[in-house]
C-alpha cells in the first residue's frame, strides 16, 4: 500500500474518532488534545485491524502515533 | 450485531454454570466468612480451562472467544464476585505477558498460569494514588542486569496468594511495567482484611524494598506501563467486570423473585404488593440492558473493533451501577432477612459497590463516557444551532 493511501485511511479514521477535524497531517494529535488514552488504544487496534499487522514493544512508543505522517512512515517501514 | 448465543455458546454455558453450581456457589458465602479462597480452587479452575479464558492455546489457554468469556464471567459473578476478582486481576496479568512479555518469559509463564500452577496479580493502585494512576509513585532504578523497585501497593486483589505481580513503578519518571515473582527478596505482602466487599479475594499491600528484578522483567518498553500495558490490561478488567455484574444482578433477581414469591405478609406473598413489584420490575429491566450493552461489547471485541474499548467503559458503569441498585433492592425486599447471615444477598450488597470502585471508578467512567459523547456526536453538534441569545 503506498503512503498516500495509508494516510488517507489514518486520517479518516482519526477524523471519525476526533471532535474537531481541523488538522494537518504533520500535526502532533496528542499536542492538540485530539487523542487521550483510550483514543491511542482504540487507534493501535485501528492499524492492527485495518493493516492486518501486529506492533513490537519497541513500535507502541507514542512517538510512532504523533500524527498521520509518522503513522504512515511506521506502517511504510513495517511494509518494507 | 450478535442477538443470541451459537449452539457451542449454549453447550459451554450448560458446561459453566454446572460446574460453578457444584463447585463454587455452595462455598461462596463461607469463603466470604473467612475472607480467603482455598488455593485447590484455582488449581481446579485451570484444569477446567477457566482460569486464562482469553489465552491462546499454543500456551495452554482455552482461547475463548469474547461471547464466551463473558458467559464464564456472568455465571461466576452470579456465584462470586471475590472468585471473579481474582480471575480477572489473573487474566489482567497474563494478557499483559501474552500482549508485551518476551518470547523466553511467555514460554516460562503462561502456561504455568494456564494451569494455576503460577497465579497472578495486578498491582497498580497505591496507598495516596488511585484514579491518577499515571502519577504512582513507586520507583525502579535502572541497576546492572536489571531494576530495583521501591515502594507500596495497596488495595491489590489476590496479592495474598499470587505468585507473580505485574508491578507498575515510575522507571527515570516514566510508567512502566515489571514482573514480580513474589519470592523475590525485598518483597513483602500484608493481608487486609474486613473489607466491605470482595472479602474473599484475599487483597493485600505490598511493600517492596529494594526488589531486584532482570532486565527481561520489563514488560513493555520504558513508559509504556500505563498507556499500552496497564490499559490494555484494565480494558480486560473492566469487561470482566461487566458481565460479572450482569451475573451479580441476575443473582439479586433471582433470590428476590424465589422471596416474592414465598414470602407472606398481611396473608398474601410479597409478590402480590405493588411497591415490590415495582422494585422487581426494575431489576429485571436494568438486567436486560445490562446484558445487552454487554453483548454488544462482546460483539464489538470479538469484530476487533476499536469502539470496543470505550463501549466497555459504558458497560462496566451501568452494569456495576445497576448491580448495586439490584441488591440495594434486593436486600430491601428481603427485609431483615436480607441483612442477615442466612441469606447470600448481603454480600451481594456489599460487593456491588466495590465494583463501582474497581478497575476504574465509574466517576473516571463517566469522564471518558461524556467526553467520548462529544466525539461520538461531533456531526449532530455541528449542525445544530446556537440561540442567538447564548
Amino acid at each position: 500500500m503506498n503512503p498516500t493511501s495509508i494516510a488517507s485511511k489514518v486520517r479518516s479514521f482519526l477524523t471519525s474518532f476526533v471532535q474537531d477535524d481541523d488538522f494537518e497531517d504533520s500535526d502532533n494529535i496528542f499536542e492538540l488534545g485530539l487523542v487521550n488514552s483510550l483514543m491511542a488504544m482504540q487507534l493501535v487496534l485501528f492499524l492492527e485491524k485495518e493493516f492486518q499487522c501486529k506492533f513490537s514493544n519497541e513500535e507502541l512508543n507514542l512517538r510512532n502515533f504523533r500524527s498521520v505522517d509518522a503513522i504512515v512512515t511506521l506502517l511504510s517501514s513495517k511494509a518494507a | 450485531m450478535f442477538v443470541d448465543y451459537t449452539p457451542e455458546q449454549k453447550d459451554r454455558q450448560s458446561v459453566i454454570r454446572d460446574y460453578i453450581d457444584r463447585n463454587i456457589n455452595p462455598h461462596a458465602d463461607e469463603w466470604d466468612a473467612k475472607e480467603e479462597i482455598p488455593r485447590t480452587v484455582f488449581s481446579a479452575l485451570g484444569s477446567e480451562g477457566f482460569l486464562t479464558p482469553g489465552l491462546a492455546p499454543q500456551f495452554g489457554g482455552s482461547g475463548m472467544d469474547s461471547v464466551t468469556l463473558g458467559i464464564l464471567m456472568e455465571e461466576m459473578g452470579k456465584a462470586s464476585v471475590s472468585v471473579v476478582s481474582d480471575l480477572t486481576v489473573h487474566g489482567m496479568c497474563v494478557e499483559a505477558i501474552q500482549r508485551f512479555a518476551s518470547d523466553p518469559l511467555r514460554d516460562h509463564y503462561l502456561p504455568r498460569m494456564a494451569k494455576g500452577e503460577t497465579l497472578g496479580a495486578f498491582a497498580l493502585t497505591e496507598p495516596d494514588i488511585g484514579s491518577d494512576a499515571r502519577n504512582v509513585k513507586t520507583q525502579a532504578t535502572p541497576v546492572e542486569g536489571g531494576y530495583v523497585l521501591n515502594g507500596r501497593k495497596k488495595w491489590i486483589s489476590f496479592a495474598r496468594m499470587a505468585d507473580l505481580i505485574l508491578i507498575v513503578a515510575q522507571d527515570e519518571g516514566q510508567p512502566s511495567a515489571f514482573l514480580v515473582p513474589r519470592d523475590t527478596p525485598g518483597l513483602s505482602i500484608k493481608p487486609i482484611r474486613g473489607m466491605l466487599g470482595f472479602r474473599s479475594a484475599m487483597i493485600g499491600e505490598l511493600q517492596l524494598d529494594g526488589v531486584k528484578v532482570p532486565t527481561d522483567h520489563q514488560i513493555g518498553t520504558r513508559g509504556a506501563g500505563f498507556s499500552h500495558v496497564a490499559a490494555n490490561s484494565l480494558d480486560f478488567g473492566r469487561y470482566c467486570v461487566a458481565w460479572a455484574c450482569v451475573g451479580l444482578t441476575q443473582a439479586c433477581v433471582d433470590s428476590s423473585l424465589h422471596y416474592a414469591q414465598h414470602r407472606h405478609q398481611f396473608d398474601r406473598p410479597l409478590r402480590d404488593h405493588q411497591l415490590i413489584l415495582e422494585m422487581l420490575a426494575n431489576m429485571i429491566t436494568h438486567l436486560k440492558a445490562a446484558r445487552a450493552l454487554a453483548w454488544r461489547c462482546a460483539y464489538l471485541r470479538d469484530q476487533r473493533d476499536p469502539a470496543s474499548i470505550t463501549e466497555t467503559t459504558t458497560a462496566k458503569y451501568f452494569s456495576s451501577m445497576v448491580a448495586s441498585k439490584a441488591a440495594s433492592d434486593a436486600v430491601q425486599i428481603h427485609g431483615a432477612n436480607g441483612c442477615g447471615p442466612d441469606y447470600p444477598v448481603q454480600r451481594y450488597f456489599r460487593d456491588a459497590r466495590i465494583a463501582e470502585i474497581i478497575e476504574g471508578s465509574n466517576q473516571m467512567q463517566q469522564i471518558m463516557i461524556a467526553k467520548n459523547g462529544y466525539i461520538e456526536n461531533r456531526k449532530a453538534l455541528k449542525r445544530m444551532r446556537t440561540p442567538a441569545s447564548q
